[in-house]
C-alpha cells in the first residue's frame, strides 16, 4: 500500500476485552488504510470486531475491561494509539467525529438539538454563543432539516428517526472533520429514509472532501456507497479490495458465501445458498482459520484447522486471509 | 375476492387506537394504524405483507389473532369469523393460527428450558404430559434443525439463528395451519438469514402450512412470497402476484420502495429514483392519497380523494390504489 494521500492507517491493531470468563480477543491484527475523501467501508456480522475496531480508533474502548493491546493507529502523522487523554479530546469530535447507529440514544434528551451542536462548535472553534448558534443553523439547512430555525429549540423526541440522524450528522460534521465514522447509520432508519441519509453523506463527503469510515453489515449498502471494503470475521479482516472487483469477484470463501447467501430481486430459485453453522463467539474462537468449521473448501484441510492465514496480497491489489487462495497469486 | 381455497380472508379490516387526554380521558382523535385492508390467503401460499416502519402491518398480525381488539371489519378463518368468535372459539382458532415474532432475544422466556418453551402449548392445549410431551417436543427440535439433546437448555446458551428456530418450533409444536411470521429474519445477521428462510420454506412443504409473511425487506419478500401486498399507513396501496409485482410494480410509492435498496452489484450504481419526505405523522394524516406528499406525479385530484384498490391497466389480478396509474 502507498502512502500517498492515505490519511488514516491502522496497523496490526489488536482489541482485547479482560473479562471475568477470560479474554475475549474481539479485534486481532487488523490492518487497513483509508485515503482522503475515499469512503472505506467494514463489512461484517453481529460481534466480527467492526464497532470495536471503530471504537479503538476513537480510542473510545471501555478501559478496563478492554484495552487496545497491540497495534498502531497513524492519523494525518500521529499515532493516536499513544495519544493522552487530553490530546485525544481534541482530536475527537473535531478531526475526527463519528455518528452512531440509533440516534435516539446518542442524542441527550434533555437539551435541545440547538444546545448540544452548539456546545461541539465552541469546545473545538473559538466562536462566540451567537456565532455558534448561526452557524448551527447553517448546518442544519444543510443536512436537510426544514425549517431549521424553529427545529433548532426542539428537543430529540420531537424529531423523527430520520431527523435525529441528520441531527447527529449536523453535530458530526460542523467542525469539518477529516474523517467521520458512520458505524452502522441506517440500520435503525427505513429504507427510502436510508437512501437520503446516505445520500447526505454523499453530498457532505463532496462538500467537505472528508473520509468515511462505514461501517454496516449490508453487503449493499457497501456495493453502493463505498469506494474499498475490508470484510471482517471473527475478530479479524479476511478480505479487503475495491468494492468493483470484491463484488465482482469474491476471493475469500467468507465473502463468497455471503454473497451468494442474499436475497436479490430477480432472483428466481426455490432455495437459498447457505452458509452451515453458527458464527462464533469471542470467547470461543475456533483454533486455526476461524472460518473453517463453516467453511466449504477448508472444513478438512489439516492446515486451516490448525494455522491461522494472514491477510496477503494476491493478484494486484486485493488482499485475503486463506490459505487457498495462494492459487490466485500464480494466476 | 371469494375463493373456496380460501383459507384466511381478511375484509375492509379496521383497528383504530383512540387517544385520550385530560383528566376525564375524552377520547379526542384516533389513529388508524390499519384503515380498511382486505386480502386473502390461499391454502399452501404465501402472502407477504411488506411496508416501512408504522405502516401497520404488525397491527394487522395481531389484529388477526386478537391481541389487538379490530374496530370494523371481518377475519374470516376457515368460515369462521375469527373477530366475533367466543372464547371457546378463540380458543381453538389460536391453535390453528401461531406466530413467530421478530426478535429472539425477546419472545422467548429466558427462565424457561427450551422443552418447556416448546412444549407448553402442549400441555395447555392438549394436556400431553411426560415421555409423550418430551418425545414430540425432541422429534419437533430435531425438525427445525436443533439437536433434541438441547432440550434441558435455556434460550442465552443459544445464538439468534439457534433461538429463531426455537420460536420457530413453537410456532409449529400444534400443528398450525396458519402461520403468522412477523419479520423472522430481519434480526438475524445476513449468513444466518437464508438458513431460516430455507428451513421455513422446508416446512411449508412437510407441513402444508400457509404464511402471513410480514417484512420491510423486499428482497427476502421476492424471494418467499407468491402474492405480495404493499402497505402504507395503513392502507393497501399495491396487491399483486409476486412476479407481477415485481416486474410491474405500479404504484410510485412501491416502485420508490424497489429502487431504495442497496443492491449488490456496483454496476446498478446511480439508478435510483430520488424519494423526499418522510412518512407522515398518523395522528394527522393527511386527506385524500395518504403518499401525495411524496409522490413525485402527485396532482391536485391527489391531494383531495383518497383513491381506493382496484385491478388496473388489464394487468390480471394486480391491484392498484392511484389516481395516475392506468
Amino acid at each position: 500500500m502507498d502512502d500517498d494521500g492515505i490519511l488514516l492507517s491502522v496497523k496490526n491493531l489488536s482489541t482485547h476485552f479482560f473479562t471475568e470468563d477470560g479474554i475475549a480477543k474481539a479485534v486481532q491484527d487488523v490492518s487497513f488504510s483509508i485515503k482522503k475523501s475515499k469512503t472505506f467501508a467494514l463489512v461484517g456480522e453481529s460481534g466480527c470486531g467492526k464497532s470495536v475496531t471503530a471504537l479503538s480508533i476513537m480510542r473510545l474502548v471501555p478501559e478496563p475491561p478492554g484495552k487496545i493491546v497491540a497495534g498502531k493507529i497513524i492519523f494525518e502523522g500521529r499515532d493516536l494509539s499513544v495519544l493522552s487523554e487530553k490530546q485525544m479530546r481534541s482530536v475527537r469530535g473535531n478531526k475526527i467525529a463519528m455518528i452512531f447507529q440509533e440516534p435516539m440514544t446518542s442524542l441527550n434528551p434533555v437539551y435541545t438539538v440547538g444546545n448540544q451542536i452548539v456546545e461541539a462548535i465552541k469546545l473545538h472553534q473559538k466562536k462566540s454563543t451567537s456565532q455558534a448558534w448561526a452557524d448551527a443553523v447553517g448546518m442544519l439547512r444543510k443536512v436537510g432539516i426544514a425549517d431549521p430555525e424553529r427545529r433548532i429549540n426542539e428537543y430529540p423526541h420531537q424529531l423523527s428517526g430520520g431527523m435525529r440522524q441528520r441531527v447527529m450528522l449536523a453535530m458530526a460534521v460542523s467542525c469539518e472533520p477529516a474523517l467521520l465514522i458512520a458505524d452502522e447509520p441506517t440500520t435503525a432508519l427505513d429504507v427510502t429514509i436510508q437512501a437520503q441519509i446516505l445520500d447526505l453523506l454523499d453530498e457532505l463527503q463532496k462538500q467537505n472532501g472528508m473520509s468515511i469510515l462505514l461501517i454496516t453489515h449490508d453487503l449493499g449498502i457497501v456495493a453502493e456507497r463505498a469506494d474499498s471494503v475490508a470484510v471482517m470475521y471473527a475478530s479479524r479482516i479476511v478480505e479487503v479490495a475495491d468494492s468493483q472487483s470484491l463484488f465482482a469477484e469474491p476471493l475469500h470463501p467468507y465473502t463468497q458465501g455471503l454473497l451468494k447467501s442474499l436475497p436479490r430481486l430477480g432472483f428466481s430459485g426455490r432455495r437459498l445458498q447457505t452458509i452451515s453453522g453458527n458464527v462464533p463467539e469471542p470467547l470461543r474462537f475456533p483454533a486455526g482459520c476461524k472460518f473453517h468449521p463453516r467453511c466449504p473448501v477448508g472444513c478438512n484441510d489439516k492446515r486451516c484447522q490448525t494455522v491461522e492465514p494472514k491477510l496477503r496480497n494476491v493478484k494486484g491489489g486485493r488482499y485475503v486471509a486463506c490459505w487457498y487462495a495462494k492459487e490466485y497469486e500464480e494466476k | 375476492m371469494v375463493n373456496a381455497n380460501n383459507l384466511l380472508a381478511v375484509s375492509n379490516l379496521k383497528t383504530y387506537f383512540a387517544i385520550k387526554k385530560g383528566l376525564l380521558r375524552r377520547t379526542v382523535g384516533y389513529v388508524k394504524a390499519v384503515d380498511g385492508i382486505s386480502f386473502s390467503i390461499e391454502k399452501g401460499q404465501t402472502l407477504g405483507l411488506v411496508g416501512e416502519s408504522g405502516c401497520g402491518k404488525t397491527t394487522v398480525a395481531r389484529s388477526i389473532i386478537r391481541l389487538v381488539p379490530a374496530t370494523a371489519g371481518q377475519v374470516i378463518f376457515e368460515q369462521t369469523n375469527v373477530l366475533s368468535a367466543d372464547r371457546k372459539r378463540l380458543g381453538k382458532l389460536r391453535r390453528d393460527i401461531s406466530l413467530i415474532f421478530q426478535d429472539p432475544f425477546s419472545s422467548l422466556n429466558p427462565r424457561m428450558t427450551v422443552g418447556n418453551i416448546v412444549g407448553e402449548p402442549l400441555k395447555v392445549q392438549k394436556g400431553l404430559a411426560g415421555s409423550e410431551l418430551t418425545e414430540k417436543v425432541a422429534a419437533l427440535l430435531s425438525k427445525v434443525g436443533l439437536s433434541p439433546d438441547h432440550i434441558n437448555s435455556y434460550p442465552h446458551e443459544f445464538s439468534g439463528g439457534q433461538r429463531q428456530r426455537i420460536g420457530v418450533a413453537r410456532a409449529l409444536v400444534l400443528e398450525p395451519k396458519l402461520v403468522i411470521c412477523d419479520e423472522p429474519v430481519s434480526a438475524l445477521d445476513v449468513s444466518i438469514q437464508s438458513q431460516i428462510l430455507n428451513l421455513l420454506k422446508d416446512l411449508q412443504e412437510d407441513f402444508g402450512l400457509t404464511y402471513l409473511f410480514i417484512a420491510h425487506d423486499l428482497a427476502v419478500v421476492e424471494f418467499f412470497c407468491d402474492v405480495v401486498a404493499v402497505m402504507y399507513m395503513g392502507r393497501i396501496v399495491e396487491l399483486a402476484a409476486a412476479e407481477e409485482l415485481y416486474e410491474n410494480p405500479l404504484h410510485p410509492y412501491t416502485r420508490i420502495l424497489m429502487s431504495a435498496i442497496p443492491r449488490v452489484e456496483p454496476t446498478l450504481r446511480g439508478q435510483r429514483i430520488p424519494s423526499a419526505g418522510e412518512v407522515p405523522s398518523a395522528l394527522n394524516p393527511p386527506s385524500g392519497c395518504a403518499f401525495a406528499q411524496r409522490c413525485p406525479l402527485v396532482e391536485q385530484v391527489c391531494l383531495k380523494q383518497m383513491p381506493i384498490l382496484e385491478e388496473k391497466g388489464g394487468y390480471k389480478e394486480h391491484f392498484v390504489a392511484c389516481w395516475k396509474c392506468q
